[in-house]
């Protein structure tokens, strides 16, 4: 072990240092799944497209806006407000033209329905971006690196990577649990999500607090794109595996659940990104050997209660 | 429909195929595909009938597909690398139906996608094994012994493709007037019931799984055959999403649904996906959401599981 140590160590801790940040990308991606599933009870299949367009949308206006001669925060703020463009257009766009018609309808109906959105918007990229690889990387270079101590040595990483994706996905979850639990309008989101009838005679507008929260589903997974672009080029075919793996932590989690996503992120993240620097071949295989493993012990998930898991 | 009715449709299917194939060289290789995935889509559209969509089923049409790759080297008769791929994909799907049979809708759905794009990953990762995108040949084989040069063994595959397409059928519809086939909408209205009269719905709906994985395995295979050339992107997602189209769009017609439904799907890919191959999945998307949101009748006649 200590010599297996003294020679991986260093992997090692690269590896954790690449899986917090990417677990910060994924918890991201899959809260917004989860936030929107939650109230609407839809699962939104094209949640990964507005990933991707997010990423295409942030690196488009990063480089028109030539991001890489800003100081480093307004470069952060072009990414952020790409994320929030594209939320705050698609997301009231697709909730009234499409899924305020299914709502009633059957769980298959409305699978059927994101999916086809789903296969429409990877489409629209390819149109729209082309199919070579889109890379911008100015806010991560902005941000310098950082040399991480590790025993005698140290580790350079990238301070976008170590700071500010951790950072913004703390204050994602913080902010969320604060506005659910503490604001009116959070108060609304959780009345409605716990019984839509009642809700709605007590005066609230259901309606608007489902175009709320979709929106709100759009621009984290506009978000979790954006941050996600400087790190890493854009090809096409990213919003299918976003979405089977936010997919994957979302259902690890409990379908539902907040909290639970952000744990169950950081374990996918870190799991995988191991995978990567000791076992290339099965990194695609962990976030689903761990999904499957929690499923077959906890089918609801791991902090679902069996009555939130109506599938 | 009477069955007197759907047994002359059929007829009438199976001839117009082969007059058309005969009419037409070109299409015999276009008919193959239409006929095979027409038995893929077979398979998903039991699962429908139980109120469960898979957006994975391509992964069994790619695990055949490899199967035969692998296998034509060794085993070189199509007559029995076909029943062999059958058999091996319905093996896979119990494996995977064990698993997945214990979840309905959106969870079902999803690990169904989730599981085939891992398989699609592997298949594109383990090069040094599947030689990754660029695919693999599969050797010429022999039908019941004997070679044939290029059309015999295109009209082989078609003949083979279209008894086949008929047996599934044939199957299909007596598997679905059978309790156990009635079951299926048991679990789609309300899965208690079926337990008081004693039907495990797991049960239930892992049969209809292998057997779709089965006909998905047959479709596989028929590709293979046909095409002379396997690749990851027979198991991407698109390709399971093509299975999903091409049974909504056919299938208020029963068992002859999916058939009709790939016939005219193939038929307008050749002409119109190279001119719009980027928008290809966007076509598809667009019908799709028009056929459900607008064009009810045909969808929920076979989502409500009501005989057309």
């Amino acid at each position: 072990m200590g010599a297996w140590f003294a020679d991986n160590g260093l992997l090692l801790g690269l590896a954790l240092l690449d899986g917090l940040a990417s677990a910060a990308l994924i918890f991201l991606v899959a809260v917004g799944l989860n936030l929107v599933f939650g109230v609407l009870r839809v699962l939104n299949i094209a949640h990964g497209s507005l990933f991707a367009i997010g990423a295409y949308t942030a690196a488009g206006l990063g480089a028109a806006l030539g991001s890489g001669a800003l100081p480093a925060w307004a470069a952060l703020g072009v990414l952020i407000l790409a994320a929030a463009l594209v939320g705050a257009v698609l997301g009231p766009l697709i909730e009234r033209l499409l899924l305020r018609r299914i709502y009633a309808e059957e769980n298959v109906l409305q699978l059927l329905v994101t999916f086809a959105l789903f296969m429409m918007l990877e489409d629209v990229q390819k149109l729209v971006w082309g199919v070579q690889p889109v890379h911008h990387d100015a806010a991560m270079r902005l941000f310098g690196t950082f040399d991480v101590p590790f025993g005698s040595d140290f580790i350079p990483f990238t301070a976008y990577q170590l700071f500010v994706l951790p950072g913004i996905a703390v204050l994602v979850l913080v902010g969320l649990v604060w506005f659910l639990r503490s604001t009116l309008s959070g108060r609304m989101i959780v009345a409605v999500t716990t019984d839509r009838e009642a809700a709605t005679a007590i005066g609230i507008n259901a309606d608007r607090v489902y175009l709320l929260t979709f929106t709100a589903g759009a621009v984290l997974a506009a978000l979790g794109g954006a941050l996600a672009s400087p790190t890493a080029a854009i090809v096409p075919g990213v919003g299918a595996s976003t979405i089977v793996l936010s997919f994957a932590v979302v259902a690890t989690a409990g379908l539902g659940r907040i909290e639970g996503a952000a744990l169950t992120a950081l374990m996918i993240g870190l799991g995988r990104s191991v995978a990567v620097y000791f076992f290339p071949e099965a990194e695609v295989l962990i976030p689903y050997l761990i999904m499957v493993a929690v499923l077959l012990v906890k089918p609801q998930g791991l902090f679902g209660t069996l009555e939130t898991r109506r599938i | 429909m009477t069955h007197r009715r759907e047994a002359l449709l059929a007829l009438l299917f199976a001839l117009a195929v082969l007059a058309a194939a005969f009419a037409a060289p070109w299409l015999r290789f276009v008919l193959t595909l239409a006929l095979a995935k027409g038995i893929a889509a077979l398979g998903v559209m039991l699962l429908l009938r139980a109120g469960q969509v898979s957006f994975g089923h391509a992964m069994f049409v790619a695990f055949a597909a490899y199967a035969v790759a692998f296998l034509a080297g060794r085993v070189g008769d199509a007559l029995l690398l076909l029943p062999l791929a059958m058999l091996l994909t319905s093996l896979l799907g119990l494996v995977i139906g064990l698993f997945v049979a214990r979840y309905r809708e959106i969870f079902f759905g999803m690990l169904n996608l989730a599981l085939s794009m891992v398989f699609y990953s592997l298949l594109e990762k383990f090069y040094s094994i599947t030689h990754g995108t660029d695919g693999m040949r599969v050797p010429a084989v022999t039908w019941a012994g004997m070679a044939t040069e290029r059309v015999g063994g295109e009209w082989a595959v078609l003949v083979a493709a279209l008894v086949l397409a008929i047996g599934f059928a044939l199957l299909a519809r007596l598997y679905l007037a059978s309790p156990l086939g009635e079951a299926l909408q048991g679990i789609k209205t309300r899965e208690a019931r079926l337990e008081f009269m004693g039907l495990p719905p797991r049960r239930v709906l892992l049969v209809a799984y292998v057997l779709s994985a089965a006909m998905a395995g047959t479709a596989g295979a028929l590709i293979a055959l046909t095409t002379r050339h396997v690749t990851p992107l027979m198991g991407y997602w698109t390709a399971s999403g093509e299975l999903v189209f091409i049974v909504i769009l056919g299938g208020a017609g029963g068992v002859l649904g999916p058939f009709l439904g790939a016939v005219a799907y193939e038929l307008v890919r050749v002409y119109a996906a190279a001119s719009v191959a980027d928008a290809w999945q966007l076509i598809l998307g667009a019908v799709l959401l028009a056929v459900i949101l607008f064009a009810r009748g045909g969808l929920f006649s076979l989502l409500r599981g009501r005989r057309a």
